[in-house]
């Protein structure tokens, strides 16, 4: 019997097209699958068993009636915790939300609808999307399937090890400086944070509005194709969402699977390697530079000498616009309340007890940077270095198709282990959060897993603004040539979890 | 109790005033979303994810609130800047769903204008705009219990219905050298922008339900000794008063306040730069919160919205709907209707010019459109505690009354008759006549049937006529009038009388 939480996307399609499989089938075997495991990998909030069978039930009428169907239709999805999702709980990771029930879907959720899609449940979170590991939900840690004492990264870790633990094919994601990326990263998944306004945010839960894109996880290039193109798309409920037609991400990978790069210029960012990078992240990822070399494509080195300053300029603009998202969890509408007499008291009594530690430090900077007298130095600076990326991402693309590094310095780090140390965190999306600050799409695939301590590693692959596809395309070509080696897909190689009964 | 007094403060002070201007339009949906933006339906009846600032949502900008903002920046003489920015402003308070506002701050859509208003004896006086930006209303706090005040509330209630309600804030650069007419001018600004407003039909103007509100600031100055220029003398510490909200409560306000700073100063004790709430009832103000602890509202660009850029030809285009400036209409109309200062300035307070202009339009004279707006109609709305829109009677009802007088269908005590059927009702002034058989009996076989039975009945009259004595025709006027039941023509009615008596008229 074919165990379905282990094929991919495409195939479930292929399966529930041919008759195969039932939607019901492919959705029961997945709650199964989240109920045996999550108990360990902690990767949903909130499961919906009753609410995606009821989907796939009506998908497996609507194709036994004959029904014209999406091409997604009947294939089961975990949504990030950020995306608001009518009458199912919607938290973000905080406390301060806790028991609340949108009255409205966002837009990807109403899209995921209309696809058809069975939606599993709620991934968990860092809170607010603000951390590197999923120890900052208010909710407790996710654990990577690779080692259950390890991060999954964040922080949409939840996402990434619903894929990695077999509990989702497929999941949405957030990516503000490298939210999908690095946990994709981490736990050996593919993650896609699109063009900045090719995906609605509609309904996704504000962190910092001019760098959060929503965007596809999954275990293949593919898969997070077929997803992007559900997503993506105009919203005039958006007034950043781009006004084009959604890229062909589908097409670019089946292009990239034929294997052809000939022609195809690649830069290696130099600024993103050396000091920091693990040795074993770094060897995985030339030998990915080997690959793509052996299908034809041109690898120069390009230098982008503004990054330097990405981490700090990222650190003043998120918690600046962060504070001021923020403030509307004041009490008044909805989740948390603390009464305490007066409304000013208990607006800070419920903002001190329903945010997390990391939240209020990013609340705190964010409201010292913009402050009257401060504001030019710190806002409006880190403004300047935002343009000064961007101009160094122009150069570079003016040289190359695509720019690639290693997503993460590193491998999964031990829960725990950087949760005193705010700055060793955030030095963890060193390599994701220039694309965020230029509003460029990036990918991160698995390159292997490292020498030293056999974890996962990521291969990131940058593309220039509106040009999403060129990263399908290689992202494609580089992992059908990677699976070679590897007999089959990286996931596959994750151990075992212990079946709790 | 001092006895300090307006005038005794103008004569030893010089006032620097600059007034905030928030005109509330009349987009049919808020300033960015969907809901409707109407005055007075059910609390909390129109609202969405968007205006009650729940987790995710995000603005769009109503393009058509940008056009009114545009148009308004034209009318007083703005430029229009080629990308301009939302920004958000900061602030907790229950009734501002996100606790910020969406506003504009660093980059208005409009700035540096100027505005001439006509005061009452025709002097002009210029007013320099510096900004006309676009914004977010709040929503409105009912507090229960206690004075209604805050303070000493049980709670409060939030009505979400005002929330993203579009207003235009307009800002004026400190106004100087106006004296102790300071309070006329800034009653004259305000009755101007409110003027505008409503010959661009970009709101109601209404300043009794909030449609138009005004801060006004004002402070005092040492009068400039001999020699010395006025204008180098340095601006005194300035109150701004908020919430001034009729054209009567802005002169109140200033006379209030320039009386309350004048006491201070001569009194040696500082003007304290903050925020006062006005009282319409006792017409005095009271100290808000002080400005030296004013919040810093830390100001940065809208991230969820991006730049207004108006094309040129747009804007072109939208100058060219600007409306006259309404000090320059009403001397034109004045003009071509041949009104009376009198006339014209009681038809302006009465808020008739409109309705007037648009009864001339429709094919009436002037002077009988005036009579019948400031006359019959005038009174009826005030007996009935409405204003003269609010009546059931079109301009195009009045001009059809007019003409129906004009033509000789109906005499004027026809004319009324018709019009409280009209007011009743009933259809249009020629439907009314037609149904109330109110028209004029011009049959002259009837009329002289009724004038010889009239005479026959008062002999004496004849030869009184006869004897040159005309006047007492009057007396068979009357009759016949009566028999007819006002129905006839009385100028035909007197020349049948003087016809049988052999006397020419």
């Amino acid at each position: 019997m074919t165990d379905w939480t282990r094929a991919s996307a495409a195939h479930m399609v292929a399966a529930l097209k041919s008759g195969e499989v039932t939607s019901v089938e492919l959705t029961q075997a997945h709650l199964d699958r989240i109920a045996a495991v999550d108990g360990a990998v902690h990767a949903f909030l909130h499961v919906d068993a009753e609410g995606a069978l009821a989907t796939a039930r009506d998908v497996d009428a609507a194709r036994a009636a004959g029904e014209e169907l999406p091409e997604l239709a009947g294939v089961p999805i975990a949504v990030k915790d950020i995306l608001v999702t009518q009458g199912m709980p919607t938290t973000a990771g905080s406390k301060i939300l806790e028991g609340w029930e949108p009255q409205y879907d966002a837009t990807v959720t109403r899209k995921l609808r209309e696809a058809r899609m069975p939606i599993l449940g709620k991934t968990n979170m860092d809170e607010f999307a603000m951390g590197s590991s999923t120890e900052h939900s208010g909710y407790g840690p996710t654990h990577n399937p690779w080692d259950l004492d390890r991060i999954p990264g964040g922080s949409g870790g939840g996402s990434a090890a619903s894929l990695a633990a077999f509990e989702a094919p497929l999941a949405i994601g957030s990516d503000t400086g490298g939210s999908i990326r690095q946990p994709a990263s981490v736990t050996a998944t593919v993650g896609v944070k699109p063009t900045y306004g090719g995906v609605s945010r509609y309904g996704a839960i504000a962190l910092a509005s001019s760098l959060d894109q929503l965007g596809p996880c999954a275990r293949t290039v593919e898969d997070a194709a077929l997803l992007h193109e559900v997503m993506g798309g105009h919203d005039p409920m958006d007034a950043t969402s781009l006004d084009e037609p959604v890229p062909s991400c589908v097409d670019a990978a089946r292009q990239g699977r034929e294997g052809d790069l000939s022609g195809v210029r690649i830069g290696v960012i130099k600024e993103l390697s050396g000091e920091g990078y693990q040795a074993g992240v770094e060897r995985r990822f030339h030998e990915g530079l080997d690959k793509l070399k052996a299908l034809g494509a041109e690898v120069v080195e390009v230098s982008c000498p503004s990054f330097q300053y990405a981490l700090a300029a990222y650190y003043l603009i998120l918690p600046s616009e962060a504070s001021s998202n923020l403030a509307k969890f004041d009490s008044v509408r909805f989740g948390m309340r603390v009464e305490k007499g007066t409304v000013e008291r208990t607006m800070a009594a419920t903002r001190a007890e329903g945010f997390g530690d990391e939240v209020k430090r990013r609340i705190i900077l964010g409201t010292y940077a913009l402050s009257a007298g401060y504001y030019d130095a710190y806002y409006g600076s880190a403004q300047k270095v935002r343009t000064l990326i961007q101009r160094d991402f122009a150069a570079a693309f003016e040289q190359c198709d695509v720019l690639v590094s290693p997503t993460t310095p590193t491998t999964p780090f031990k829960l725990g282990e950087r949760l005193d140390d705010p700055l060793a965190m955030y030095l963890n999306d060193v390599a994701t959060i220039p694309a965020n600050l230029a509003g460029i799409p990036g990918m991160s695939l698995p390159s292997g897993l490292a020498d030293e301590d056999g974890l996962p590693a990521g291969f990131q692959i940058l593309a220039p603004a509106h040009e999403d596809a060129r990263m399908y395309r290689i992202g494609a070509a580089l992992e059908k040539e990677l699976a070679k080696d590897w007999g089959g897909p990286l996931a596959a190689q994750a151990p075992e979890l212990e079946v709790s009964k | 109790m001092s006895a300090m007094t307006y005038d005794k403060a103008m004569e030893q002070f010089d006032p620097v005033f600059g007034i905030e201007v928030h005109v509330e339009l009349n987009t049919k949906t808020k300033m960015f979303c969907g809901c409707a933006n109407e005055f007075g339906a059910e609390p909390n009846t129109q609202v969405c994810p968007v205006c009650l600032g729940l987790p995710g949502s995000m603005p769009v900008v109503n393009d058509k609130a940008v056009e009114s903002a545009i148009r308004l920046g034209l009318s007083l003489g703005c430029s229009i800047r080629e990308s301009s920015r939302f920004a958000r402003k900061n602030y907790f308070y229950p009734d501002l769903a996100k606790d910020y506002q969406i506003s504009q701050y660093d980059e208005p859509t409009c700035f540096e204008g100027s505005l001439d208003v006509v005061l009452d004896d025709g002097e002009v006086f210029t007013i320099g705009i510096e900004r006309a930006h676009m914004e977010e209303d709040a929503g409105k706090n009912t507090h229960v219990g206690g004075t209604g005040g805050i303070q000493g509330a049980s709670h409060s209630l939030v009505d979400y219905n005002r929330g993203g309600v579009p207003l235009v804030e307009i800002v004026t650069h400190p106004i100087t050298g106006a004296g102790a007419r300071t309070a006329e001018v800034a009653r004259a600004y305000v009755a101007t922008i409110r003027d505008i407003v409503k010959a661009l039909g970009i709101s109601d103007g209404r300043m009794e339900q909030g449609s138009v509100r005004a801060d006004v600031n004002l402070s005092l100055r040492p009068k400039a000794v001999a020699g010395e220029d006025q204008n180098a003398v340095p601006f005194g510490k300035r109150s701004e008063t908020k919430n001034v909200n009729s054209l009567r409560a802005i002169e109140r306000a200033i006379h209030f306040e320039a009386t309350r700073q004048a006491d201070l100063l001569l009194a040696g004790e500082p003007v304290v730069q903050e925020t006062r709430h006005w009282h319409e009832d006792t017409g005095s103000t009271t100290s808000g919160r002080s400005k030296e602890q004013a919040e810093d509202y830390r100001y940065f660009p809208e991230p969820d919205l991006l730049p207004v850029e108006p094309s040129r030809e747009w804007v072109e285009e939208l100058r060219g709907t600007i409306p006259e400036h309404p000090a320059k209409m009403r001397a034109r109309l004045k003009e071509e209707w041949a009104f009376s200062d009198t006339d014209m300035r009681d038809a302006v307070n009465a808020d008739a010019l409109d309705l007037i202009a648009a009864s001339v339009a429709a094919g009436a004279k002037p002077q009988a459109a005036r009579k019948w707006w400031m006359g019959e109609l005038a009174r009826t709305a005030n007996d009935r505690g409405v204003t003269l829109r609010d009546l059931p009677v079109t301009p195009q009802d009045v001009a059809q009354l007019q003409g129906l007088v004009d033509e000789g269908k109906i005499n004027d005590k026809l004319a009324r008759q018709a019009l409280e059927g009209v007011l009743a009702g009933e259809g249009s002034p020629a439907e009314v006549v037609e149904s109330r058989g109110l028209a004029v009996v011009s049959d002259d076989s009837a009329l002289e049937a009724a004038v010889d039975e009239a005479l026959a009945a008062q002999p004496d009259v004849l030869a009184k006529i006869q004897d040159g004595k005309v006047q007492a025709a009057g007396a068979i006027v009357g009759a016949v009038m009566k028999a007819t039941r006002g129905q006839a023509d009385a100028g035909r009615v007197r020349e049948i009388i003087l016809q049988r008596a052999g006397v020419e008229g």
